[in-house]
Formats: C-alpha cells, sequence, structure tokens
C-alpha cells in the first residue's frame, strides 16, 4: 500500500500520469486546468518521467497531437476545460470515431459568455454525445485513482475509446486532500502496457481516418456505439482489480442512505459530498431523503439505474448546466427519458445549480429539495437566480 | 445563500467622475479610461499600464477621439485593456480578436480599429489569423504586448519565449526557439512594423500615433515586463529590474535588417521602426477589382439590388 499525502489533487493527478509512464503529454494551458500540466512538465524536466512534453499552439492542435500519438501506439494523456474543450471538439469526435485510446483530464468550467473561470458542467455536457467514457469525481481521492483506471480501461483492446475525467475546477482541482499514492509495483500489477489493435507502423502499412461514404457511415457510427456500450464490463472489471489493490470499490452508480429513501437527490462530481451533508440534515428533521452520485456519465448505466430510480416517489436532480430552449437540463432530461417507459416512475425534478461557480452549501440542496417536492410545474429551475 | 452577492448597480459615469474629482482630482487620461474600473488587475511592475498609456498618449498625438476608434482584445493580462478603455471595445475569445476586428474594420472602414492584445494570444492560438489578415493588408493596427510567456495562465512558455528561457512549463530551459515576430510581420506583408520596449515610451507613442495615420496592415510589438511569470524564473528581478535590463539590451537600429532581430535570451535586443511602406489595403483592393467589375456590368447593391 502506498503512503498517504496531503496533496493538492491536481499534483496528485500529474503524479499518477507521471506512475503510468505515459510517453506523450500535449497541452495548452488554461485555468483551472495549468497546475496538472505545469507538474507534469517539472516531471519531465527533471527526468522522473521519461515523455515527450509538447506544449502547443492551441487546444486543436493538443487533441491533434494526442490522436498522432495514440496512433502510433503511444500511451497519451492531455488536460484542459471549458474553452479548452470547446476549440478541440472537432477532434474530440474523431478521437472516439477512430478508437483511439487516451486520457483527458477535464477541470469542468463554465462555458462563455459571459467570461467566467469558475466551475458548473456545460463544458463536458457540450460534448456529451462525443463517445467518450465519462467519469466524474466526487473527492481527490477518486481523481488520483481514476487516472489509474482511464489508462487501464481506455487501451483495454476489447475497449479502445478515449477517457474523460470530470474533475470540478477549483472545488477540486484546486483543493488540498489526503490521497493514499499508489507505488510503481501497484501500478504495475495493475496496468499493463500498451498494446493497440492496430497502430501506424512502417512495417506494417495502415490507413487511418479515410472517407465514409454513405454506405458505411452509418455502420461506423453503429459500431462505435456498441463499442461505448460494450465498454461497461471493463469499466467494472476495473474497479474491482482496483478494489483488491487499494481497498476502495468504486462502481457506476452509488447511494448514500438511499435504501428506503422516498425522495432522492441525483448529483454527479464534487456536489455529491455536499449533498451527502444535505441529507444527514434532512435525515435528522426526519425526511425520508437519500442520495444517487452518478460516477459513470458514459456509457449511462441505465440498467442500475432504473433500478434505483424506480424506488423513489421523487427524485431531485441538481444539473450543472443549462441546454437552452430544450425540455429540460441535459442530465434531468436522460433520467426522464430513461423512466418514461417504466410502469413504476417517480417525478423527476429539476434544479439546475452552481452554475458558473455559483456557490452551493448544504443549505442550499436542502431547500432546493423543498422548493421541488412543493412544487407544481415540474419545469426546470436555476436555483438562486435574482431577476 | 449564505454568499453575498453582490448589489447589481446601473453606471453612473457622471456620478463615477464626481467621486473621482473629490478623492484626486482627475486624471488626464480619465475621460480614455473607465474609472470605475480602475485599479485594474496587473501586477505590480507589469508593463501593461506603461503600453496601455502609451496608446492613449498616440491617440491624442493623432487627434483621434473615443468615438472615432476601436479596441479589439483577445484573452489574457493583456486582453483586459479591453475592459478599462472607455470606447468602444471588445474582449473577444482567446486567439479571436483579429477576425473580430476584421469584421468590425470592413463594415465600419473610417473606424480606427486597433488590436491591442498578448503575444500568446495573437501567435499562438491566434497566429493563423494574424498571416492572414497581414497577408490581406486589412485596415488594422496590431498593438502585441510582448512579455514572453502566457502571463495570465501562469507564465507557461509561449511562441515568443526564447529558446533557454524558463517558464512554468519548461522548467529548465525552453527547447524551441521564439518567433521573431518583426521580420513574421513582415513577411506575411504588414505594411508597418515596429518594435519597442516600455522603455522607450516616447518612441512606443511615436511608433502608435505614425501607425494610427497608415491605410492597412501595421504591426508594432511592445516588449513589456511581467515581473510574475517572465521575471521570477529568469532572475529577471522585479518590474523595475526587468526595466533595466530592457534599457541595457536594447540596441536602436531604425530599419534594421529582420533577418537580425531574433530574441534571445541576455542578449541584444534590436529595436525601432523597421518597415514604414504603402500597398493597397484589402479595402481598396476589394472595392477597385470585385465591386467596380460588379458594378461594370449592372450590377450590385448600388443598382438596386435588396440591400
Ligand atoms: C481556447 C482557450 N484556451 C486557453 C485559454 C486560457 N488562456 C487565457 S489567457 C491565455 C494566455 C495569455 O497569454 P498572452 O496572450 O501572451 O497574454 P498575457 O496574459 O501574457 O498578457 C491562455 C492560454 C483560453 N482562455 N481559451
Ligand atoms: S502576470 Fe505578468 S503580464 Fe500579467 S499582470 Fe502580472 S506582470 Fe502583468
Amino acid at each position: 500500500m502506498g503512503k498517504k499525502v496531503g496533496i493538492e489533487v491536481s499534483i496528485a493527478a500529474a503524479e499518477a500520469v507521471g506512475l503510468c509512464d505515459v510517453d506523450v503529454v500535449a497541452a495548452y494551458p488554461i485555468t483551472p486546468q495549468t497546475h496538472v500540466v505545469e507538474h507534469l512538465s517539472e516531471l519531465v524536466a527533471s527526468g522522473d518521467l521519461d515523455a515527450e512534453f509538447v506544449p502547443v499552439e492551441s487546444e486543436h492542435s493538443a487533441m491533434s497531437v494526442c490522436c498522432g500519438s495514440s496512433a502510433v501506439g503511444a500511451r497519451t494523456f492531455t488536460a484542459t476545460a471549458a474553452q479548452g474543450l470547446a476549440l478541440m471538439a472537432e477532434i474530440v469526435y474523431i478521437a472516439s470515431s477512430m478508437r483511439l485510446p487516451m486520457v483527458m483530464f477535464l477541470s469542468n468550467r463554465a462555458l462563455s459568455a459571459p467570461l467566467s473561470i469558475w466551475n458548473d458542467h456545460s463544458d463536458t455536457m457540450m460534448v456529451r454525445d462525443s463517445g467518450w467514457i465519462q467519469v466524474f469525481c466526487e473527492n481527490g481521492q477518486e481523481v488520483y485513482d481514476a487516472i489509474f483506471h482511464s489508462f487501464r480501461v481506455s487501451e483495454d483492446p476489447k475497449v479502445s475509446l478515449p477517457v474523460m475525467i470530470n474533475v470540478d475546477g477549483f472545488n477540486l482541482t484546486h483543493v488540498i486532500e489526503p490521497i493514499e499514492f499508489w507505488d510503481k509495483e501497484m501500478v504495475k500489477a495493475y496496468l499493463p502496457p500498451f498494446r493497440p489493435l492496430s497502430k501506424l507502423h512502417p512495417d506494417k502499412v495502415l490507413s487511418m481516418g479515410a472517407f465514409g461514404m454513405p454506405e458505411i457511415y452509418a455502420e461506423q457510427k453503429q459500431a462505435h456505439d456498441v463499442a461505448l456500450t460494450s465498454s461497461t464490463p471493463v469499466i467494472l472489471q476495473g474497479w474491482d482489480e482496483m478494489a483488491k489493490l487499494t481497498g476502495r470499490k468504486y462502481s457506476a452508480v452509488e447511494t448514500y442512505r438511499a435504501e428506503d429513501a422516498e425522495t432522492l437527490i441525483f448529483a454527479m462530481g464534487s456536489i455529491c459530498e455536499t449533498s451527502t451533508i444535505a441529507v444527514d440534515k434532512m435525515r435528522e428533521q426526519g425526511k425520508s431523503v437519500g442520495l444517487v452520485k452518478l460516477r459513470l456519465w458514459r456509457p449511462l448505466p441505465m440498467g442500475d439505474l432504473r433500478k434505483l430510480l424506480a424506488k423513489a416517489k421523487d427524485v431531485v436532480v441538481l444539473d450543472r448546466s443549462i441546454a437552452l430552449g430544450a425540455a429540460n437540463a441535459p442530465v434531468t432530461s436522460e433520467m426522464r427519458a430513461l423512466m418514461y417507459h417504466e410502469p413504476q416512475r417517480p417525478k423527476i425534478h429539476c434544479m439546475i445549480a452552481g452554475i458558473g461557480g455559483r456557490d452551493v452549501t448544504p443549505d442550499d440542496v436542502v431547500k432546493m429539495v423543498n422548493m421541488a417536492l412543493s412544487e407544481k410545474d415540474y419545469e426546470y429551475h436555476i436555483y438562486g437566480v435574482r431577476g | 445563500m449564505k454568499v453575498k452577492l453582490r448589489e447589481i448597480v446601473p453606471f453612473d459615469k457622471e456620478a463615477e467622475e464626481k467621486a473621482i474629482q473629490k478623492d484626486h482630482g482627475l486624471h488626464p487620461d480619465d475621460k480614455y479610461l473607465k474609472p470605475g474600473r480602475i485599479p485594474h488587475i496587473w501586477c505590480p511592475g507589469c508593463g501593461l499600464g506603461v503600453v496601455l498609456t502609451s496608446f492613449i498618449e498616440g491617440m491624442r498625438r493623432k487627434g483621434l477621439s473615443v468615438d472615432q476608434c476601436a479596441v479589439v482584445s483577445g484573452i489574457g493580462c493583456t486582453g483586459r485593456v479591453a475592459g478599462y478603455l472607455d470606447m468602444d471595445t471588445y474582449h473577444t475569445t482567446h486567439g479571436r480578436a483579429i477576425p473580430f476586428a476584421t469584421g468590425l474594420a470592413l463594415a465600419k472602414p473610417d473606424l480606427h480599429v486597433t488590436v491591442f492584445s498578448g503575444d500568446g494570444d495573437l501567435f499562438a492560438i491566434g497566429g493563423n489569423h494574424m498571416i492572414h489578415a497581414a497577408r490581406r493588408n486589412v485596415n488594422l493596427k496590431v498593438l502585441c504586448v510582448n512579455n514572453f510567456n502566457f502571463g495570465m495562465t501562469g507564465g507557461q512558455v509561449a511562441p515568443t519565449t526564447p529558446l533557454e528561457a524558463r517558464t512554468s512549463t519548461t522548467p529548465l530551459g525552453n527547447a524551441e526557439p521564439g518567433f521573431n515576430l518583426p521580420y513574421l510581420a513582415h513577411a506575411a506583408g504588414a505594411i508597418y512594423v515596429a518594435r519597442w520596449t516600455t522603455f522607450h515610451p516616447r518612441q512606443l507613442v511615436h511608433s502608435i500615433s505614425e501607425s494610427l495615420g497608415k491605410k492597412g496592415f501595421t504591426f508594432i510589438e511592445a516588449i513589456a515586463p511581467c515581473p510574475t511569470g517572465y521575471g521570477r524564473p529568469n532572475k529577471l528581478g522585479s518590474g523595475l529590474e526587468e526595466m533595466r535590463y530592457y534599457r541595457e539590451m536594447s540596441q536602436i537600429r531604425n530599419g534594421a535588417d529582420l533577418r537580425d532581430t531574433e530574441i534571445r535570451l541576455r542578449e541584444k535586443i534590436i529595436v525601432g521602426t523597421f518597415i514604414n511602406t504603402d500597398r493597397p489595403d484589402f479595402m481598396e483592393n476589394y472595392m477597385g477589382k470585385v465591386v467596380a467589375r460588379a458594378r461594370a456590368k449592372g450590377k450590385g447593391k448600388e443598382k438596386g439590388k435588396a440591400a
């Protein structure tokens, strides 16, 4: 077992990437991602990590470099946020459609305009249909562990897809937490070397990125969808193996005091820790409230979610982004769609909270639950908005 | 909610000016600035204030009022000028100041449009726009503040960081050479090219006012200390000491051969007005070649086509 250290989450994540012996890091600086990449550049400069660090001229180039390096079989990492992801978006779709393994650390930040450097989930929701595996983290230890897990899953020949680790900007990236480190032996036992199914190599010539004519495009999309949805067993196995190594067991969906709860709060990311405090408060008041925390956003663990949500009378989704002009915010929309054909389905309420870095306290969560339970219209609400 | 949200108070310029006069009298630059926005966010010793003052002075010298000018900036410490100037300004996304300004300059040909942005914004993420606007000779004045790094995000390596210089992402020295900006601007087609440091405010003001009188794409590089991002890792000391460094390193050579203006760490920096020529700008070419031909054929808006 590794040692436990008090460390900034971004630095710990970079240490984990270093332990994975990554080959190529390509990134362009953007707040609040910078500390991850700066620490990696230090590891490379000091010789502790034998990797190519490419300080590219934009995020579009960063993701392009990552595609190139992954295509030749190099273990590849990048990190970005908001505007950076938006600029990358073209190549984000390419990376997953081309089935190129790599890991992205996304320090979640609100999209412009107005310009904001603070946390919400609008950036990751923008690419939710891009075919990447997307996981959320609640605390520093989860972020650290997710790095090893993500490389393992991404590079598994049965999966061969890029993985995006969502880390709430500032709320998680910049906090100092006690994190239990892995040692080299553990990583060696857990993460096999990257052996891609196919790669660009002069001895075995291969063309990638070819045209998809109308008679093949739909099949390619279906194949991608199948690959993504059938990656779940590998993802779960990765967490099972990690539990044997570290004693920490992760799953796609987790709950807190939810067994008999009539009302379920539904959340993703660091707001989950805030919500557990709110649940305790409401339980003290004798209210039957629990929490569902979703770690695996893509592929969505539909079976698990249906089972969990069906047991409740009300579900209050804390959405961390808005879908302007849509029926509802992204997470609520999916949960409603998921439950539509179920014989027994809860009322699903939408509370859009903590956008653009607006602080959400446990009391706010309590208020949101009360507001949701007393509402009549089942529309979405932007919590705390003035005017 | 626990957090106290800021009251939304409508901006009242008169009241603001009165308050300032009461405190310390009206500064001559106040009519160019939004006094309510001051104090600014820049670090002590940062060169950005000098460049901003020089720009205002250049405008004044040219006899331009705030109504005749627009300033477009990208993202970065430099980009913040758009928020401080009391005129039509636009703070674009990172790297996109030039295309935004192109639209502005073409739609309002009488406006003096200045792109005021950082070296990273203009030459990393926005480098492509820079060379194409210069090639087209769009009537834009580019004022590039070069502090040799990405200041705002914490001093990372930029495409202007000299070989071997240290930054937060090149802790043991940069393995890549930086761009020679005047050479690049000239090669891409700029009709006016100058470089000064913040130690040369008079010359900088002169170049700014001179460029404001040109019709076409002009480029001025203003080298500025960034004690926080660049000075510290390269042991250049405080902002003042970095100024001293630029004083000692600079060599004025107007009209210098631009192959010689590359910047290396702890070597001389050639400054001066290097290029001052003229050629038809984008609008002139476009009106002369495309629009005139269409009109000759009886087409185009003037001939009764719907606007
Ligand atoms: C698409 C995108 N990528 C990255 C960033 C983060 N970012 C903000 S400012 C900046 C660099 C600014 O450097 P420079 O243009 O040299 O200006 P300075 O701060 O040095 O004045 C970066 C990378 C961003 N805002 N948008
Ligand atoms: S970081 Fe550098 S450029 Fe930015 S305000 Fe500070 S000194 Fe100026």
